[in-house]
């Protein structure tokens, strides 16, 4: 039923105004404030602070239906909810939680502050500092952030700084910094490859002040949170790339029932068959690898491992989904007549983000190495 | 207003392509593997339900009846807003789309559950279903419970003194009609102008879940309603054929104004 008023949402409101913010380089307010509405915004979070008090393999449909229309506002949506709301639930103080919660259910978009210049992959090489107050009541942000999607919208920032760089990494703590801060700069956004209409920007931190109160769980285990809640976020974004994989068949297969050549019709070619049938399976075979990994993590079981193995593989089913689907539209999917080459453009950032897929095949090989020592 | 009953019935998705198996007779269109949605006009009845609650804090209550599938049609309700839902469960195979269950037999079953409710006000369904397009059992309903009714609802007022103001679609135009508040309860159809449904949000298909529903298997419905299994299960009209209509034909290119009078002429469509 979740997966149904998904899918129903994206396919009236969203799937109209798709090519547009493609274009624009720009989501709608109106489909913010859907999203907000449909409670699409706050899945997780418990009914007692406006949310919805879903599980987590349900908030993952909803972003595989969403990124099924567009994954510029499927990982607003990801983001939202599997990294930012999930680690103030996880990690937050009751008083924490009375504050922003309401907030993330109900109207302020979040966005994931981690990365900056000189860290990506190698993210606790960080150099955003956090200064305690003499008197402790609250703390400095300094440092410049990149790469971080929802900016431009969001109400909230999920700050990851190092309160202590001697401590290297096990200085790093986190907070929650409201974007109407003195100081908070949200730069021009990149002009991307795909996820067009996602803002991706820098954003500078000068002199913020943050109330201690906005600390995120304790001082120097923000390192702590940012592994354990990328995990997680990761069985998301395996969900958007299957959803893509799925939007690009929702175009391709259409054409191919009624498009003819030579009096056949193109989804009737044995060569065709072939091709189709082997990309269904494969997406099949991601979408059972994802679903899996969120029922291990709900009833407890360690999902490291399966979790990169489902957003490698989603990410590398995506693109060969994507890839083959304008192949077998012919001439009119290399065109922005249809959504095949936004599919296509979209998917790629599917292998980078979160994890690039060097770093999931690390994390797996030592998986399985220590199982086997 | 104290109590809405709203009926709903599952049919096949108004998206899906129909499909009908000729060796199958009567029975040829194609149920198997087929999605399943709740019927576009019992959508727009439970919205205006949803709609008249907000205003009048009544008691909305959806029934469904056929096999077990239909709850996920009532939880839909539910997630719309409704308050309660009444399962009529029927065995696997009974057909609901004119092949076993027809109008006759709902309305039936329909009188006795709103008995047996006792305190409706109003009774809200869909003017017609978009499998067997009968659009019969509101006014059969109506006329077994003595009611006030009006079909093809584009406007309900719901009045203080428990009057319903009903702006009526017909093919001469737009009736208005005022329905006695002092029979209650009152039959309303509704019509596609109505209103726009809403979607199920995150939050209410959560609450939907902790919502009350009663399932009850059709015979024992019928047993306590007191009526007799054979007489509602055995269809009123008997389904003679199922077949896809005649693909259409392709239509002739003309030149001209005048080219196009001659054809016309020729086909003794125009004198």
């Amino acid at each position: 039923m979740v997966r149904e008023a998904a899918r129903h949402w994206a396919n009236e409101e969203l799937r109209p105004l798709a090519r547009e913010m493609d274009n624009e380089g720009k989501t709608r307010p109106e489909i913010i404030q859907g999203l907000f509405d449909h409670g699409f915004m706050g899945m997780e979070i418990p009914e007692e602070y406006g949310g919805s008090g879903m599980n987590f393999t349900s908030a993952c449909l909803v972003v595989e239906e969403l990124s099924r229309v567009d994954p510029s506002v499927s990982i607003l949506v990801d983001i939202h909810n599997t990294l930012t709301n999930n680690a103030v639930r996880f990690w937050g103080s009751d008083e924490l939680k009375q504050k922003w919660l309401p907030r993330l259910a109900s109207d302020a978009v979040s966005s994931f502050a981690l990365s900056e210049a000189g860290s990506g992959t190698d993210a606790f090489a960080m150099k955003t500092t956090a200064t305690e107050s003499p008197d402790g009541s609250y703390y400095t942000l300094n440092g410049e952030k990149l790469w971080i999607s929802n900016s431009r919208e969001a109400g909230v920032f999920l700050v990851f700084a190092n309160a202590n760089p001697s401590l290297k990494h096990k200085g790093i703590t986190a907070f929650m910094v409201d974007a109407n801060t003195e100081g908070v700069h949200v730069g021009k956004p990149e002009k991307k490859l795909g996820l067009r209409a996602s803002s991706t920007c820098p954003v500078v931190f000068d002199n913020v002040k943050v109330d201690a109160v906005d600390i995120l769980g304790q001082v120097g285990l923000g390192y702590k949170y940012c592994i354990n809640i990328l995990n997680e976020g990761r069985i998301g974004i395996a969900s958007q790339q299957i959803g893509i994989a799925k939007g690009c068949f929702d175009v391709a297969m259409p054409y191919l029932n009624e498009r003819s050549q030579f009096n056949t019709k193109l989804a009737d070619f044995q060569g065709m068959e072939h091709q189709y049938a082997q990309v269904a399976t494969e997406i099949h075979a991601a979408e059972l690898m994802t679903y899996n990994t969120c029922r291990m993590k709900e009833n407890g079981i360690p999902f490291v491992k399966e979790a990169s193995m489902a957003k490698l593989y989603s990410s590398q089913v995506a693109e060969k989904a994507a890839s083959k689907c304008i192949e077998w539209l012919g001439g009119v999917g290399f065109t922005q007549d249809l959504l095949a080459e936004k599919f296509y453009r979209d998917c790629k950032v599917g292998s980078i983000y979160e994890g690039t897929s060097n770093i999931q095949l690390q994390t797996i090989a030592k998986r399985i190495k220590e199982e086997y020592r | 207003m104290k109590k809405i009953l709203v009926p709903v019935k599952r049919v096949i998705d108004y998206a899906q392509k129909i499909r009908v198996d000729p060796s199958k007779g009567a029975e040829g269109v194609q149920l198997k593997n087929v999605k399943m949605s709740m019927n576009p006009f019992c959508e727009i009845a439970v919205e205006e339900a949803i709609q008249l609650k907000e205003k009048t804090k009544a008691e909305v209550v959806a029934i469904s009846v056929g096999p077990k599938q239909c709850t996920e049609t009532i939880r839909t309700a539910l997630a719309m807003g409704a308050d309660r839902g009444i399962h009529v469960e029927t065995k696997p195979d009974v057909r609901g789309d004119y092949i076993n269950l027809q109008p006759w037999a709902i309305a039936s079953l329909l009188k006795g559950i709103v008995e047996r409710e006792d305190g409706v006000d109003l009774i809200l369904l869909g003017k017609q279903s978009i499998d067997s397009d009968c659009g019969q059992t509101g006014p059969l309903l109506a006329g077994l419970l003595n009611a006030p009714q009006a079909t093809f609802a584009a406007k309900i007022e719901a009045g203080d003194d428990g009057s319903f103001t009903v702006e009526r679609e017909t093919d001469a135009g737009t009736e208005t009609i005022k329905l006695n508040s002092s029979v209650k309860p009152a039959v309303i159809t509704c019509d596609l102008r109505l209103n726009t449904p809403r979607y199920p949000t995150m939050p209410n298909i959560m609450k939907a879940k902790k919502k009350k529903v009663e399932t009850i298997s059709l015979e024992d419905m019928v047993k306590e309603l007191g009526l007799d299994l054979d007489e509602v299960l055995t269809p009123k009209n008997e389904v003679v054929e199922v077949y896809e209509p005649p693909p259409r034909k392709e239509g002739e290119l003309v030149g001209s104004i005048d080219e196009l009078l001659g054809k016309l002429k020729e086909k003794g469509l125009v004198a």
